[in-house]
């Protein structure tokens, strides 16, 4: 069990914990969060198990490092469309 | 929907959802471990081809060279998503949020005083990025954590609807990265860079990309902090 192997491992249990939140909360901030955990579950997965033998691999770095760039931005827009949800767009015209 | 008389339905749906989820998660937890060896060997394909890329840290390497349409594709991605947040505000709905009401000397001058650093540590990023952990990313992030302390500081105005120097600034280091893409599309493939150029059209590129993607990070923050509270 390398510590790698470890990171992997904690990266399916936050993955798991941010899919039965997704599925169980109702309000969109709450399942913008879960849906991000998973995401770091994901990226926890990437780079724990290319270096499960010991050895770094910078390729999944590159990957996880845009991934997160991504996340945030999606995470931004997801933010701005469930501002949309709570306040209707006929409300803001007047 | 099946429930138990007198069992709540929420009460099965979370159990449901949690049993499963758990059932789930050791599945996924015995093939990671069941997982057979690595057939292509990346890091060693990556140090082989270290000397052609122009920088000396693998990541780098990967994330502006081996890599580059990935990088390219993702601040397209990130200024598609700032255009979303605008598209999704009303029109008119974005107004410049009161800025002068906390009159914090203390903390204005700390302020004043950490952004100048923050703008020297970000072109230290930017440059060690090619010998060292670090790069344009990095280095956008810190220009974006800049602009959100000024704003939350009260000394930088959200932003409204954006002129055309901005506009420039947040398209410009994607339009960078693209030119030179295509720039070097006549040398045969989509950024393959001359070794002997390598260096130098990387750090051009990633010097285009630090200050588009601290514009573009701090209008994530910004964008949504110009936007008028509830009605």
């Amino acid at each position: 069990m390398t510590p790698g192997l470890i990171y992997a491992l904690a990266g399916v249990a936050l993955f798991v914990l941010g899919l039965a939140g997704l599925i169980l909360l109702t309000s969109a901030l709450r399942r913008i969060l879960a849906f991000n955990l998973m995401g770091s579950g994901v990226f926890l997965v990437l780079v724990g198990l290319a270096q499960r033998d010991g050895g770094v691999d910078p390729v999944p770095q590159a990957m996880v490092l845009t991934g997160i760039v991504v996340a945030v931005a999606a995470t931004a827009l997801a933010l701005a469309l469930a501002r949309r949800l709570v306040i209707p767009l006929e409300k803001t015209e007047k | 929907m099946i429930a138990w008389p007198g069992v709540p339905l929420t009460f099965v749906k979370r159990w449901l959802v949690g049993l499963s989820a758990i059932a789930l998660g050791g599945a996924l937890m015995r093939a990671i471990l069941d997982l057979p060896a690595v057939g292509v060997d990346l890091p060693g394909a990556v140090a082989a081809n270290m000397a052609a890329s122009g920088v000396e840290h693998p990541v780098t390497a990967v994330l502006l060279n081996f890599r580059g349409y990935d990088t390219l594709l993702e601040v397209a991605v990130l200024l598609l998503a700032l255009l979303g947040m605008w598209a999704a505000a009303a029109p008119g709905e974005t107004a410049p949020t009161q800025v002068a009401d906390r009159d914090d000397p203390v903390l204005r001058t700390l302020a004043r005083l950490i952004v100048p650093l923050m703008i020297l540590v970000a072109g230290y990023l930017l440059w060690a990025g090619a010998h060292r952990p670090g790069g344009a990313f990095q280095a956008g992030a810190v220009l974006a954590s800049a602009a959100v302390l000024l704003h939350l500081t009260g000394l930088l105005p959200a932003w409204t609807s954006p002129r055309l120097p901005l506009r420039l600034g947040l398209a410009g280091g994607f339009l960078v990265f693209l030119a030179t893409a295509v720039f070097l599309l006549g040398e045969g493939s989509l950024l393959r860079y001359p070794p002997e150029h390598a260096g130098a059209l990387i750090l051009f590129i990633e010097a285009g990309l630090t200050l588009s993607l601290g514009l573009i990070l701090a209008g994530l923050f910004l964008v949504l902090a110009s936007l008028r509270a509830r009605p």
